[in-house]
């Protein structure tokens, strides 16, 4: 059961994130990167990580990949051609990333002492989680609250009208 | 019983995947979007060994990399309209106002 | 060893004169200028009177405590040491140099570098008392150069003019010529005897009586080049006429007194090594005999009072090495002394008469001035009789003991002994020549070129500058007169010692005169003949110059080739000039200018300009601007430094690291 749960939806990640790279729309990109975030959502719950499913779930696939797909229709930003040096890129990038891959594959590989995941592992309760972030991390756990709000007024200033064209009307 | 292995190995593929979309595709925001898969590979893995050692805080990080990788999507996006607006492209190509 | 003579107090108050002198002189009034300057030759005079009446066992040594070189097995210190020979010198030089400095504060009375040219005098007589006083080759070196430099910014001491530059920077070059073989010898000695210190030198030859020529040869060869080029013989003489354009007391005593008999009085000193070399004190005498009458046919004919001295200072120096190169070195000292008597005092009545006339120095200018300057008359008078060798004056003594020394010296010794007779005869005449010319006769003295001879005007002081035919000539002033008296008495009586009790005298340092047994009679015939030639010189000058004046007109319009021969000096200069001066310059600027300005530098200039630019040119291509390649570049970076830490960190560890295990 744990096997097929994990063959279908790695086999979801992966098709998905083949997608992204072969499709030349940018929503198509989009929404297969969307069922990427899913199906990582899904492993990992088989991981024991509930809440890290829900939050990615939430997060990722719910707020960022909302504001990607806004974003990429908002600009209408068309069909991807072909220019200059794009085959070539290929002919390098896809070769010299399979053998990255490899490398690390190996190195996997030949890791010893790996352990395995099996169904019945107990699962990381929210609680667990929470009590570690507000009890030993919240420093950090604050910092990144600040991070968002300076995220946030950054986002706005940049995207503002005003350092492009000025609009008269108000 | 799935091996650990099997899970880091996806996790490298994934990681992988998005190398070379960053590298190869020519739409900006496309280009962001392999940069959000690279993320999301490694967060696979931080979890993984979470659950082999039995920390928690491996799943903390993952939680901080998505609080991270949220607010760089969106000041990220914001960039990229910006430059939308002064170049009226989204091709990575065209966009080289800084070359020297 | 009785109480401290305070040796080291010699040579420093001169350098202490130098330094308040030099660095305060010019914000000081004259007259604490001059205090200053007189007390430090004065006081260093006291100090060696001291050390004369103290009767310390003689040699005395002083050497100080910190070692001065101390490099493996080569150990040289700071020592000072007296004996007979140096204490002589130092007299010579303290003493003259003082009464020299009372009369440059007159003569340079209205020069403005006043304060400059005493802080260089007193930097001199501080080089040449260490020189005299140094008891290693080294700290002798040190002194030698010195005197060089000191003579090198003295020579040049007018330096807007610019023979006087050029003629100072001749000096130093030829010098350098002549250290060179200085610089040799001393190695040469450091290779053999381990040691530069004279003392040590002298007592390893001691041991070894036995050990002559061969490489003492070659060690006496080179220190002679050095004294050639110090004292000015033949062939690196050709700076001293030049040396004349510095002022009148700097010849008189650094030109005619003390500097250029360095070379006679290093010679002396090492006299130990030359006593081993029959060869090179040959070569010694050859070189003396040679110079003398060179230079004393040169004299015959010049115009300029003070080149006729400057070549009668290159043949009296001859006269020197003559006597060292007999082996007789103390008769060699003995005119060295009665010749600093003379000569000083030729050069400082020279000096009177050119201050007196606003600058001439050309004696077809000059005549009568007898009657306008009465003192110098006579004291210039009594110089001339001296050097002409006219008993019982200085030089008869000293010269007849060389002349006598040589004749008695084998065969090559009467060679010697003719020529320097013939030389004494030459020597007497172009003296009475300018003695006629100078003071008897009529005035010829034109309109004379008041700037001509940098020698400052005194005529500016107050009166009115008078630039018409009949320029009054006057008497100089009693600071220039009274150094004048003290000189003629000491010429006139300085050699009634006699050469006998001053041989014995320096005996212990300059060894015994091994001089076969002549007779007495022998003796008195040889000095009746030096005095007939020179009393020939006289008749001969007498006949040319005063009863018929045309006379040599007509003999040197009938004799021109030989006497432009003489006129430009055998055109020596000339010669040096064509074949080695030019082509050295040639070279030089070849080499300066091609090779190292253009080709190295600029070639070195070029390269790195042309890498910049290439990798300018290289790394611009990074910026591309293009944001693929700025990705690529990065991925291709993270990549190494993952390929980096898994090669570091071999497979083991890796392992141990997966193996973290619980916990946490």
């Amino acid at each position: 059961m744990h096997l097929i749960l994990f063959i279908v939806f790695a086999g979801l990640c992966l098709a998905g994130a083949m997608n992204l790279l072969l499709q030349t729309h940018p929503i198509n990109s989009a929404l297969s990167l969307v069922v990427v975030m899913t199906s990582l959502a899904v492993l990992y719950l088989l991981l024991g990580a509930e809440f890290l499913a829900i939050a990615q779930i939430i997060v990722y696939a719910g707020a960022i990949m909302v504001l990607f797909t806004f974003v990429v229709m908002l600009l209408n930003a068309g069909r991807e051609e072909r220019t200059l040096g794009s085959r070539a890129g290929k002919m390098i990038g896809f070769p010299a990333v399979a053998v990255f891959l490899g490398v690390i594959a190996t190195v996997i590989l030949k890791a010893q002492n790996l352990g395995s995941v099996a169904l019945s592992d107990p699962i990381t309760s929210t609680e667990d989680l929470s009590r570690v972030l507000f009890h030993e991390l919240l420093l950090p756990f604050e910092v990144t609250s600040v991070l968002i709000l300076v995220a946030i007024l950054g986002a706005v200033a940049l995207a503002r009208a005003g350092s492009g064209e000025r609009r008269v009307s108000k | 019983m799935i091996p650990i292995s099997w899970y880091l190995l996806l996790s490298a593929a994934l990681f992988c995947l998005g190398v070379v979309g960053f590298l190869i595709k020519r739409n900006l925001i496309t280009v962001f979007m392999s940069i959000e898969l690279m993320l999301n590979g490694v967060n696979l893995s931080f979890v993984a060994f979470a659950h082999q050692w039995h920390l928690v805080k491996g799943q903390i990080f993952v939680f901080f990399v998505m609080v991270v990788a949220a607010a760089e999507a969106a000041v990220g996006l914001a960039i990229i309209i910006a430059v939308f607006r002064a170049r009226s492209t989204l091709a990575v190509d065209r966009i080289d106002l800084m070359k020297l | 060893m009785n109480e401290s003579l305070h040796l080291w107090l010699v040579p420093l108050l001169p350098f202490a004169g130098f330094l308040i002198n030099g660095i305060l002189g010019r914000r000081m009034p004259k007259a604490l200028v001059t205090t200053v300057a007189l007390l430090a030759p004065l006081a260093s005079f006291a100090v060696v009177i001291n050390a004369a009446r103290a009767g310390a066992t003689l040699p005395y040594i002083e050497t100080f405590r910190h070692s001065w070189i101390n490099a493996g097995t080569l150990h040289i210190d700071y020592s000072f040491v007296l004996d007979q020979l140096s204490l002589v010198m130092l007299l010579v030089v303290t003493g003259i140099g003082f009464l020299i400095h009372i009369y440059s504060a007159g003569y340079m009375a209205h020069d403005e570098g006043y304060a400059r040219y005493f802080s260089y005098l007193n930097l001199f007589l501080f080089f040449m008392t260490v020189l005299v006083l140094a008891g290693n080759a080294l700290l002798m070196f040190v002194g030698w150069e010195g005197v060089g430099l000191a003579s090198y910014l003295l020579i040049g001491f007018w330096f807007q003019k610019p023979s006087a530059a050029s003629a100072g920077m001749k000096a130093f070059v030829v010098n350098r010529i002549g250290d060179f073989g200085f610089l040799i010898g001393m190695f040469l000695l450091l290779g053999n005897f381990n040691s530069l210190s004279f003392n040590v030198i002298a007592a390893e030859l001691a041991v070894k009586p036995a050990w002559t020529g061969g490489v003492l040869t070659a060690i006496a060869l080179c220190l002679l080049v050095g004294a050639t080029g110090k004292s000015a013989q033949l062939p690196l003489y050709v700076w001293l006429p030049d040396a004349m354009e510095g002022p009148t007391p700097v010849s008189a005593l650094i030109h005619a007194a003390t500097m250029v008999t360095a070379g006679v009085y290093m010679i002396a000193r090492t006299h130990f090594l030359f006593d081993r070399s029959p060869f090179a004190l040959l070569i010694v005498a050859i070189v003396g005999a040679a110079t003398a009458i060179f230079a004393a046919t040169v004299a015959l004919v010049q115009t300029d009072i003070k080149r006729v001295l400057a070549y009668s200072t290159v043949s009296q120096l001859g006269y020197m090495f003559l006597g060292c190169g007999v082996a007789a070195y103390s008769a060699g000292i003995f005119h060295l002394m009665t010749h600093a008597f003379f000569k000083a005092l030729l050069f400082l009545s020279a000096g009177s008469v050119i201050h007196g006339l606003g600058g001439e120095q050309d004696l077809r200018k000059m005549g009568g001035l007898r009657r306008h300057m009465p003192i110098t008359f006579w004291t210039m008078t009594v110089s001339v009789f001296t050097i002409a060798g006219f008993p019982p004056l200085a030089a008869f003594f000293s010269k007849d003991a060389i002349l006598y020394a040589a004749f008695l010296h084998g065969t090559s010794g009467k060679i010697f002994w003719f020529i320097g007779l013939v030389t004494a005869l030459l020597t007497s005449f172009y003296m009475f020549r300018l003695w006629y010319l100078t003071f008897l006769g009529e005035r010829r003295a034109g309109a004379s070129s008041l700037e001509d001879h940098g020698a400052p005007v005194h005529a500016r002081s107050g009166s009115k500058l008078v630039l018409e035919a009949e320029y009054p000539a006057h008497e100089s002033p009693w600071s220039m007169l009274g150094p004048l008296v003290i000189l003629a008495v000491l010429s006139i009586g300085g050699g009634w010692i006699g050469i006998e009790r001053f041989a014995a005298y320096l005996a212990p340092s300059v060894g015994a005169a091994s001089v076969e047994a002549g007779s007495a009679g022998l003796e008195w015939t040889l000095a009746g003949l030096a005095v007939a030639a020179a009393l020939l010189g006289w008749f001969i000058a007498h006949r040319l110059y005063k009863s018929r004046p045309e006379t040599p007109g007509h003999l040197a319009a009938s004799m021109s080739g030989p006497y432009n021969l003489l006129l430009h000096k055998y055109w020596i200069d000339e010669l040096y000039g064509a074949v080695i001066v030019k082509p050295i310059l040639a070279i030089s600027r070849f080499v300066l200018e091609w090779i190292i300005d253009v080709a190295i530098l600029g070639g070195a200039a070029w390269l790195l300009g042309g890498i910049a630019t290439l990798g300018g040119a290289i790394l611009q291509r990074w910026q591309s601007g293009n944001l693929r390649s700025y990705a690529a570049w990065l991925t291709a970076g993270a990549a190494v430094l993952l390929l980096y830490v898994l090669w570091a960190y071999s497979p083991a560890s890796l392992s141990a690291f997966f193996n973290h295990g619980a916990g946490h």
